[in-house]
């Protein structure tokens, strides 16, 4: 089954192109969700039978790598459409086959009745399809194809409903602003790539991270790649100061913003620097950057997520703050407690995305939490499937969230410092709290949209989802609820230790050599940590109930009093118009004014039409001289031939 | 061996198919137009078997033919190929019997004068990559304003006066530049050969040791012509005015193989005859190239009428050509080569493009447009499709030869430093914004001027134009090898000419 892995990638391409060439001509939206979601079905299968061969395999023949055929041969460049099936690709492809089969599944129902849904359901495939390259790519060239491919759907999706309106622009506009920020990214990861080039003299995985273990290269030209790298996954996976685009990305499809915008695409960041580890791990400073951005993004989305009343918005919020968790775990060399945390968060964000589309198709595109209240007894398992998720996310034992999260968390302490930890912790308070804000005011207390019924048009009648949506959601709660039980801590499995941390051990240990940790906690430290953060995210959840079940005039009190800091979260910071203000006015603003009208028509054309005037002026001057009066042409050669005369004569 | 017919036959196609299609009624319109596509095609067939008959394992002049010309100063016809000039004779081929077949319905005055120029147009292209003596070169250089010219000045738009007089002065200022070059240059040659000579395989032993001073005049001359049919920054105002008045077939052929001739005179006159200038010039040309880029992608970025964006958006991709020309490694080289090969292809397709829809609302301003999307879908895809291109997504064409230029020019070791390419590479920012923002605001939206209802999506012709030019987007995308094969030996002959300086410095 290993040797079949090329097929995940060759099936959603031909979904894709069966959909993309036949869905408008196949009309039937029972065929065209059978195909689209057949294919990323059976490409989950065979990427779990090939774990499970992988599992049997002694643990130095778990890598294969399938070679396709030539891209690319100049020079020293030689790169193949070739794919490496490892421990670390093959826990990313379980996630984004079984997560984005489970929410093409899904998709099927939410999608129902749109005029386009096979395009839908093609761009989703052509998704996976990229997304496939980039996690099993043995070279960093085809990685930056699905890099790019992930990108580009990511943009088609964003803007699939292109003709209606976002927020206070359009949706087109938000795909746009996904696709250039991330291009901002991805020309700092070419960059990286050339220097990875010049540097190892290649380009695939395995020579360039060989050659980083044995060469003696200097920390400096680590650090160069390791920053450019990072500045490419800053992009993707929606960092400090590239996140802007993750949350006007909720223009698109909830499946979208559950499959690309939390489950996958933006954790392809994370996974690429744990790929890297080695190139990190030889750059501490940049390792630093890595947890000090994560650990900022974390703290500065959550509290953005505290105020925002769209239901999507603050998952996506919370998405960017979830991120920022899985940098900081990179940051400080726990990489494989970040990649669990991609996995459980992949489970639990996606299930909270599904269960915000379910609200939202039941409350007929409504998205305002305020506008919610009291759903729990119209869509039942909605509600509670949404609140295992909700307490995934919040930390709360034995769910998924609570591993990951206090593994990172415990990293972060005993090699990071403690005010890593510290952020962290806080973060995980803020998380617990505005996650139950969201799920309170959507599912308990008053329903608040029916005293709206006698202004805002038509009446709502809740509805619970099709089966083909509710499905979905339980088994996404199966997963969030249980998902952490292959990473047990040590402190709880005993002797043999964190089984998702064993299996991809072999992964990370030439980066894990390079960083050397040393140094003795005790379990008791371990334990002791571990209650103060859940004891934290039990207040913050009791408080969130009690205000804004029991007292939601504390809110807005709250909001009253401190009205400027209320005023900042709720606008964001203002960082898209501190953006718009200081970068991208200035330059449309430049080259149409200046480069445009003044340099290119002004300046260098006119100088060139100057020209061309000029000779014309003279022309017409000289032309005076052919009057064309024959005296004068007599007298004018008559000169001339007295002068040569002269001349002649005085030079003898 | 030097007396391969295959290479005249070529030249001879269209050039003997012009002159027969004079002797048809003027009335016989689509007799014309098929005739005209038949002798095209005829020519691209011919110029397949020359790929056949073409062997990339070696790097020197193949199918090569000499006739004696002007004896006194030792000047002959003499032509042949290399693999760089093999791509270029396709690329040409390939796109005139497109432009021809795109301009079915958009040309309906003097379709006779227009398809006979169209096709003196391919053999003075044709004649430009094949000449391997400087004399021959030269007049086809020349000649081929000519059709040029009054493609523009007949079938353009409202100022096409204007801008075919300054297209044709422009290009003539900087091709009599380079005329006194070739002549200085014979003339110095005939010391060490003994005689007058324009031949250029002959000149590659000369040109070297040409001492520096001359050396560096006479690299200015050569360059100075190239650079403004590149266009390079700032010798580029000619283009928008001759891209937005040309008619969509001049347009695409300007584009699509014109500019390819600026870049394709740097790399087999400059680098090779005047090795120890192109070094000593490299810097300076890769800044104004790194300038065009970026300045030309910002230009595109504001413009309202969508030609006009696609004309500077060559300025900005053309910079790319140039940069990698002058990075002067196999990488940066090669990646230049298939780039004018992916620019022929990607800009080609987008001026199509605006012709189809030109067409059919006889407008260009983009605020005229928008909710596209909903009225034309096909055309819509195709427009993403060679967007993408542009852009340099992965998987497409486009990206090969911006990667293979960036990654050479950051190991240059001619340019040494990594500047260069850290500002190249922002074009890869500027070059989504700018497309990504024309396409939003054609295709996305709503459908707000009522004219736009009701037009008709494109039709089988426009269908047959546009596929072929995917099929290579794609093909050259994720299987260059096809392409870069044929030009990699005589790549790293060009480089052998740089190496020889280079070692020679050292010492």
């Amino acid at each position: 089954m290993i040797d079949l892995m090329y097929l995940t990638i060759i099936l959603p391409l031909t979904g894709f192109l069966i959909n993309g060439l036949f869905g408008s001509r196949i009309k039937n939206e029972a065929v065209i969700g059978t195909i689209g979601s057949g294919v990323i079905g059976i490409s989950f299968i065979i990427s779990l039978l090939a774990l499970f061969e992988t599992l049997s395999l002694p643990e130095e023949q778990r890598q294969t790598i399938i070679n396709l055929f030539t891209w690319l041969n100049v020079a020293g460049i030689n790169v193949s459409f070739g794919y490496q099936i490892d421990q670390l690709s093959l826990v990313m492809a379980l996630i984004v086959t079984g997560v984005g089969f489970i929410i093409h599944v899904y998709s099927i129902g939410y999608m129902h009745g749109d005029k386009s849904f096979w395009r839908f359901f093609s761009y989703m495939n052509l998704f996976i399809f990229a997304m496939m390259n980039l996690i099993l790519a043995d070279n960093f060239l085809l990685l930056f194809l699905g890099w790019e491919g992930v990108g580009l759907c990511s943009y088609l999706l964003i803007g699939f409903w292109y003709d209606r309106k976002f927020e206070k622009s359009t949706t087109s506009d938000a795909a746009k602003k996904a696709f250039v920020v991330n291009r901002i990214g991805d020309f700092g990861f070419l960059l990286g790539m050339f220097l990875i080039y010049l540097t190892f003299d290649s380009l695939n995985f395995s020579e360039v991270f060989l050659k980083a273990n044995i060469f003696n290269i200097p920390e400096g030209t680590f650090d160069l790649i390791a920053l450019f790298l990072f500045i490419g996954a800053v992009g993707k996976s929606a960092q400090i100061p590239l996140y802007v685009w993750l949350p006007d990305a909720m223009a698109g499809p909830t499946p979208v913003s559950a499959l690309i915008h939390a489950a996958t695409m933006v954790t392809a960041g994370v996974y690429m620097v744990a790929r890297c580890s080695v190139l990190f791990a030889s750059a501490p400073v940049i390792l630093l950057v890595v947890a000090i951005i994560g650990a900022l993004t974390a703290i500065f989305a959550a509290t953005i997520g505290f105020v925002q009343n769209d239901i999507k918005k603050v998952l996506a919020y919370s998405t960017v703050s979830q991120l920022g968790y899985m940098f900081l775990a990179l940051g400080v060399g726990a990489f494989s407690a970040g990649i669990f945390h991609v996995m459980t968060h992949a489970f639990f964000k996606a299930l909270l995305f599904l269960g915000a589309g379910s609200v939202i198709h039941a409350m007929h595109e409504e998205q305002d939490i305020q506008n919610y209240g009291g759903l729990k007894k119209y869509m039942p398992q909605t509600y509670i499937t949404f609140l295992i998720a909700a307490f995934a996310i919040s930390g709360i034992p034995p769910l998924s969230g609570f591993f990951s999260k206090d593994e990172i968390l415990w990293y972060s302490y005993i090699h990071g410092n403690f005010a890593f930890w510290l952020i962290g912790a806080l973060t995980a308070l803020l998380t617990a709290f505005y996650m139950f804000r969201l799920f309170i005011l959507t599912f308990e207390g008053n329903p608040r949209f029916l005293r709206r019924d006698s202004s805002a048009g038509h009446d709502k009648h809740p509805h619970e989802s099709p089966k083909v949506m509710t499905i979905p959601l339980i088994i996404l709660a199966v997963l969030s609820a249980i998902g952490g039980f292959i990473g047990i801590p040590e402190v709880f499995s005993g002797d043999h230790g964190n089984q998702f941390h064993n299996w991809l051990a072999p992964i990370f240990k030439d980066a894990d050599k390079k960083l050397n940790f040393f140094g003795m906690h005790s379990h008791f430290e371990e334990i002791l940590l571990m209650s103060i953060s859940v004891a934290g995210a039990v207040i913050s959840i009791l408080l969130a109930r009690h205000i804004y079940l029991n007292h939601p005039d504390i809110a807005e009190k709250t909001a009253k009093r401190f009205k400027g800091f209320y005023n900042l979260l709720w606008n964001k910071y203002f960082v898209d118009e501190i953006y718009d203000a200081a970068i991208v006015n200035p330059i449309v603003k430049g080259s149409d004014k200046v480069l445009w009208k003044i340099s290119d028509n002004r300046i260098i054309d006119g100088l060139v039409n100057a020209t061309g005037r000029l000779v014309e002026a003279a022309a017409l001057q000289m032309r005076k001289i052919q009057t064309g009066v024959a005296q004068l042409y007599a007298i004018v050669m008559m000169l001339g031939i007295v002068i040569a005369l002269f001349w002649i004569i005085l030079s003898l | 061996m030097e007396n391969n017919y295959l290479i005249s036959y070529l030249l001879l196609i269209p050039l003997a198919g012009g002159v027969l299609l004079l002797f048809i009624n003027k009335e016989k319109e689509n007799l014309i137009r098929y005739s005209g596509l038949v002798i095209s095609l005829a020519a691209f067939v011919l110029s397949l078997i020359i790929y056949f008959r073409f062997d990339p394992d070696n790097g020197g002049f193949q199918l090569t033919q000499r006739i004696s010309w002007i004896e006194n100063l030792n000047i002959s016809y003499y032509v042949g190929i290399d693999g760089m000039s093999l791509l270029l004779v396709l690329l040409t081929t390939f796109i005139t019997p497109l432009t021809l077949l795109s301009s079915w319905k958009s040309i309906e005055s003097k379709v006779k004068e227009f398809t006979f120029f169209m096709l003196m147009l391919e053999v003075g292209m044709l004649g430009v990559f094949v000449s391997l003596d400087l004399f021959l070169f030269y007049i086809f250089w020349e000649a081929m304003l000519i059709p040029m010219y009054f493609i523009i000045g007949i079938w353009g738009g409202m100022q096409r006066i204007y801008a075919s007089i300054k297209f044709f002065i422009y290009t003539m200022f900087g091709s009599l530049l380079m005329l006194v070059a070739i002549i200085w240059l014979a003339v110095y040659a005939s010391t060490p050969l003994g005689y007058f000579s324009t031949d250029l395989v002959e000149l590659y032993s000369i040109g070297p040791d040409v001492p520096g001073t001359i050396q560096a005049w006479m690299f200015a001359a050569f360059a100075f012509s190239f650079a403004i049919k590149v266009p390079l920054f700032p010798f580029h105002t000619w283009l928008p005015d001759a891209h937005v008045e040309a008619p969509t077939a001049g347009s695409v052929i300007l584009a699509g193989v014109l500019l390819k001739m600026g870049t394709y005179g740097l790399i087999r006159f400059c680098l090779p005859l005047f090795p120890q200038a192109s070094i000593d010039f490299a810097p300076a040309i890769s800044v104004l190239a790194i300038i065009g880029i970026i300045y030309g992608a910002l230009v595109a970025m504001v413009q309202t009428d969508m030609k006009k964006l696609v004309a500077y958006s060559s300025v900005s991709h053309l910079g790319f050509v140039v940069l990698g020309i002058f990075a002067m490694n196999e990488e940066s080289i090669q990646g230049a080569i298939i780039q004018m090969v992916n620019h022929g292809l990607s800009t080609g397709a987008l001026f199509l493009l605006v012709g189809i829809i030109y067409e059919r609302t006889h407008t260009r301003e983009i605020a005229e447009y928008g909710g596209l999307a909903k009225i034309v879908p096909v055309y819509c895809v195709a427009l993403m499709i060679a967007s993408l291109s542009s852009i340099g997504l992965p998987g497409l064409n486009g990206f090969i030869g911006e990667f293979l230029i960036l990654t050479g020019s950051f190991k240059s070791a001619v340019l040494d430093s990594w500047w260069y390419t850290v500002f190249a590479a922002t074009g890869v920012i500027f070059a989504a914004v700018y497309l990504l923002w024309m396409y939003q605001r054609v295709v996305f939206g709503e459908v707000t001027n009522p004219k736009m209802n009701g037009l008709k999506d494109m039709d089988s012709r426009e269908h047959i134009v546009l596929l072929p030019i995917f099929v290579f987007i794609v093909w050259i995308g994720i299987y260059p090898g096809t392409f870069l094969k044929v030009s990699e030996k005589s790549t790293q002959k060009v480089i052998e000419y740089i190496h020889t300086i280079q070692k020679a410095e050292f010492k």
